[in-house]
């Protein structure tokens, strides 16, 4: 009985309906996909300052609006601030040497205490489009996947010209092969630290605009952003590379990783659409990304490994023997 | 007088020091090269050979002493403040290139060596491509048909060549080649080393070669330098090094260092 009552409640209207605001979530998860791939697989670093940036940049975006300022001004110098967090962790892991995943995690803590100060000291901070003219809102869904998308382009378009400059490909070079980059006349240090702040300045941009989106910004807003931009960065990259093969261009690899926000989200609102309940999705979240990060090691065990190599062998003397 | 390219002056160098597996790698090194000479270093195992390339490309800052390039002194300098002056070769064909990148970006990086790297600027340009594809047809290999190849596909070989060909793009002031044929198959390493040749002679670059191979040593090159416990202890040149066998050197060598040439890579290649 009980179950039929439930699966009758599980109507496809709701889902639809709850897709849209699934689908603009998704796209600003996606710019911090975008700005988790500089890091995760341009720089070859994981850097866990995210978590504090998307706050940040929440945090600076609601009380510079609260203040008057233009939302676009507001996001832009939220931007700023992101890159300056960046600059930070890649100072910490260049000029003193600490490991990039502590650099990380020692501005990201600091950067709680940070955010609190910005938001006058308060965990929640809200700014309503009622009062004030927002970029975009979850009250004006279509509007506001509008403004993810046109946002979502251009950050795309950005990132695919500056790697495609000098500059840019000294960073790839440098996360690639340090040797080769050293030995080239690039300044490691340095593209490192560029690299950090770009993924943070993009990070923290995208928690301005989910802060008005969403209506408020929030001491924890970006708890688990790391782990949310991977999943959307592995998402999109399987997807994309399913897809397309080896005719994946950079251009289309960056759009499958902002695509891959939106598919994450899509499947966070089938999970509340199935009604299951959502303190577990932090959980859910997690053993896909486990999933998906183990899957090409496991690829490679299976192609090689001792277990393999002694039952192979165990089979050849086994053979012997029946002879 | 000819024009001194590069002068290495006492250097020394100790790894863990002051620990129970110190080791003094450089132990007052001494050499200079004169403008054009294609010096080719062997030695043994633990010799000091490529830690004197490295301590010359300023893979870590040296001890004591002083190092050169073309009049400029570069004791100072991290590697990457350096490397306008000097091309490299390593020995693992995995080093000298970005494996992820196409043959035309690690080309025009290498093009860039020295330079600042704008966020402007187009990190290539279709005349470098041009120019870039006329050069490759110089190793004869195939990979001018090939500029949009990420470089992770081609072989140690290729690689290497075209590490080679990098190094050399913007004409060094002296190049490094750390027993860059070393890893290679035998035929592989000869056409490296005909490449080699072909690249030094076309731009006439002072060039210090190391190698594990004694026929190599003597067949290439204007001059021949061996290494023992951190020094130069032979240095041949001119008639002396035109006329040298492997049986004089083996020779030469024990008189010198008053022991047998122990390492058998060297007696066995």
């Amino acid at each position: 009985m009980d179950i039929t009552a439930y699966f009758q409640s599980l109507t496809p209207l709701s889902l639809l309906n709850r897709l849209p605001a699934g689908i603009a979530q998704g796209l600003i998860w996606g710019i911090v996909a975008l700005g988790v791939y500089i890091t995760f697989r341009l720089l070859d670093i994981a850097d866990l300052s995210v978590d504090g940036t998307f706050c940040t940049g929440g945090a600076v975006t609601v009380m510079l609006i609260l203040a008057g300022w233009n939302p676009y001004a507001a996001v832009a110098v939220a931007l700023l601030a992101g890159l300056i967090a960046g600059v930070v962790t890649g100072l910490l892991h260049t000029l003193l040497g600490i490991p990039a995943i502590l650099a990380g995690i020692l501005t990201q803590y600091a950067l709680y205490s940070l955010n609190l100060a910005i938001m006058d000291m308060k965990a929640n901070q809200a700014v309503s489009v009622d009062k004030f003219v927002l970029m975009l809102s979850s009250r004006y869904v279509t509007y506001s996947i509008i403004v993810g998308v046109v946002l979502v382009a251009l950050i795309i378009a950005a990132l695919y010209l500056y790697f495609g400059t000098e500059q840019g490909s000294a960073i790839r070079a440098t996360g690639c092969n340090q040797q080769m980059a050293g030995a080239n006349g690039i300044n490691i240090n340095l593209m490192k630290v560029i690299g950090l702040a770009l993924s943070n300045g993009i990070v923290a941009l995208a928690g301005g605009v989910m802060t008005q989106f969403q209506g408020y910004a929030d001491i924890n807003m970006g708890r688990g952003a790391i782990v949310i931009g991977l999943a959307a960065v592995i998402i999109g990259e399987v997807i994309g590379e399913a897809l397309f093969r080896k005719r994946m261009n950079f251009a289309l690899r960056l759009t499958f990783v902002a695509l891959g926000g939106v598919i994450y989200y899509i499947v966070v609102e089938i999970v509340l659409w199935l009604k299951l309940d959502t303190n577990f999705l932090k959980m859910l979240t997690a053993v896909i990304v486990a999933i998906f990060l183990a899957v090409p090691y496991l690829q490679k065990m299976s192609r090689s490994s001792f277990k393999k190599a002694g039952k192979n062998a165990q089979r050849a003397q086994d053979d012997g023997k029946e002879v | 007088m000819s024009e001194i390219m590069l002068e290495i002056k006492d250097v020394y160098k100790a790894f863990n020091p002051g620990t129970i597996n110190e080791k003094i790698a450089l132990d007052g090194v001494n050499l200079t090269l004169e403008k054009g000479d294609f010096v080719t270093v062997i030695g043994g195992n633990g010799a000091g050979k490529s830690t004197m390339l490295n301590a010359v490309a300023g893979v870590w800052p040296i001890d004591s002493g002083s190092i050169q390039i073309a009049g400029m002194n570069v004791t100072g300098l991290p590697a990457y403040k350096r490397a306008s002056l000097i091309g490299r070769v390593f020995q693992d064909p995995m080093t000298g290139t970005a494996a992820t990148m196409q043959i035309e970006e690690n080309m025009a990086l290498a093009l860039r060596r020295g330079r600042s790297r704008s966020p402007f600027r187009p990190g290539v340009t279709h005349k470098e491509r041009d120019r870039f594809r006329e050069q490759l047809k110089i190793l004869d290999l195939g990979l001018e048909d090939r500029l949009t190849a990420k470089v992770g596909l081609l072989s140690g070989g290729q690689r290497q060549a075209l590490t080679l060909l990098m190094a050399t793009l913007q004409t060094p002031r002296i190049l490094l080649l750390d027993e860059h044929t070393a890893a290679l198959d035998p035929k592989t390493a000869e056409k490296v080393l005909a490449a080699t040749e072909k690249v030094v002679s076309k731009d006439h670059l002072t060039t210090l070669m190391i190698t594990h191979n004694m026929k190599d040593a003597i067949a290439h090159g204007n001059r021949l330098v061996m290494m023992s416990e951190g020094r130069v202890i032979l240095d041949i040149r001119g008639e002396e090094k035109a006329k040298l066998t492997v049986e004089d050197l083996l020779h030469k060598f024990s008189s010198v260092s008053g022991e047998e040439f122990a390492s058998d890579k060297v007696l066995l290649s």
